[in-house]
């Protein structure tokens, strides 16, 4: 179990650190956005928000009964259900959501990487990070930008399946590139980063927003090179961390 | 004593790819768990996370 040990210890640290940095990213650049785009969405029309704003749970339903569970799936409808109250524990639970997911996305970079021989160090780890970078949070946001609340959407499970599916092209198409040896591996490397975008990610029915363009334009910019910084820092904090945690246990 | 040797480096090998596909199911857990789970309270609790990292979020 030594592989293992080594893999979660160099993950939950490298999350842990990786995490709070983009936590308190976050609370400068994108959370005051996404605080501004809700007064937006409580202003408009309750036909045009399917996000339960955080304020109105008394008029949008009557039946708290085993019909709420189908209203969920309906309707994105769960304005009875828990919510962090506003101010600190909303931010309390946005940095612990960003450690663990942190751990957890450090966790399967340490996993695939040590399935192509281990990372040897920092250095190391910053490349896998950048690549990563570019399959988890470049290549989806060209399609799909980063969307505030109020922002019309297509269809969750068709955008999340989208989401998946970009990544997982995206991030073949650069092992094919980093590690095929040949021109056709490099053409096919090329023609799975650009699929998913000639196949087109889900779109609304109708573009109409009550957000402004600007607003939403600079929440994909900034959601874009925030998750940069935090991909650099965790791939450069794995690949150290888990040379660190391999040597220890050889 | 070859074969023993081959045995015991295969034992090795499948060892450690078990132990990095354990890891890997692991990760992709978490990642579904904090990302994409629809439960309203683990939605509500990582909606900020969700939208500032670009996942599809409601």
């Amino acid at each position: 179990m030594a592989i293992f040990r080594a893999l979660v210890f160099a993950a939950a640290i490298s999350g842990l650190l990786a995490g709070l940095l983009l936590a308190v990213m976050q609370q400068t650049a994108t959370v005051p956005l996404i605080l501004k785009a809700e007064t937006y969405e409580e202003a408009a029309p309750p036909a045009v928000h399917d996000h339960a704003s955080h304020d109105h749970a008394a008029q949008d339903h009557s039946d708290p009964g085993p019909a709420g569970a189908g209203q969920v799936a309906a309707g994105h409808d769960h304005a009875d259900e828990w919510t962090p109250a506003e101010g600190m524990e909303r931010l309390l639970y946005t940095a612990l959501a960003n450690v663990v997911g942190a751990a957890g996305f450090a966790l399967l970079l340490l996993a695939v990487s040590e399935a192509a021989g281990g990372l040897s160090g920092w250095r190391d780890g910053l490349a896998w990070g950048l690549a990563a970078f570019a399959a988890v949070a470049l290549a989806p946001s060209i399609s799909l930008p980063p969307e505030l609340p109020a922002m019309p959407a297509a269809d969750l499970l068709a955008r999340q399946a989208w989401w998946v599916g970009t990544v997982v092209a995206t991030g073949a198409g650069i092992a094919l590139l980093v590690y095929g040896r040949s021109l056709p591996l490099a053409a096919l490397a090329v023609g799975l980063i650009v699929l998913p975008h000639l196949v087109g990610a889900p779109q609304p029915a109708s573009h109409d927003s009550p957000v402004p363009h600007a607003l939403a334009q600079s929440f994909a910019v900034t959601v874009v090179v925030t998750s940069f910084v935090f991909w650099a820092v965790l791939g450069a904090l794995a690949g150290f961390l888990r040379q660190h945690f391999t040597r220890r246990a050889a | 004593m070859t074969t023993r040797t081959d045995s015991l480096v295969q034992a090795g090998l499948a060892s450690r790819a078990v132990q990095i596909t354990f890891a890997g199911l692991l990760g992709l857990f978490i990642i579904v768990g904090t990302g994409f789970t629809s439960l309203p309270a683990l939605h509500n609790a990582a909606h900020d996370y969700r939208h500032s990292t670009g996942f599809p979020c409601h």
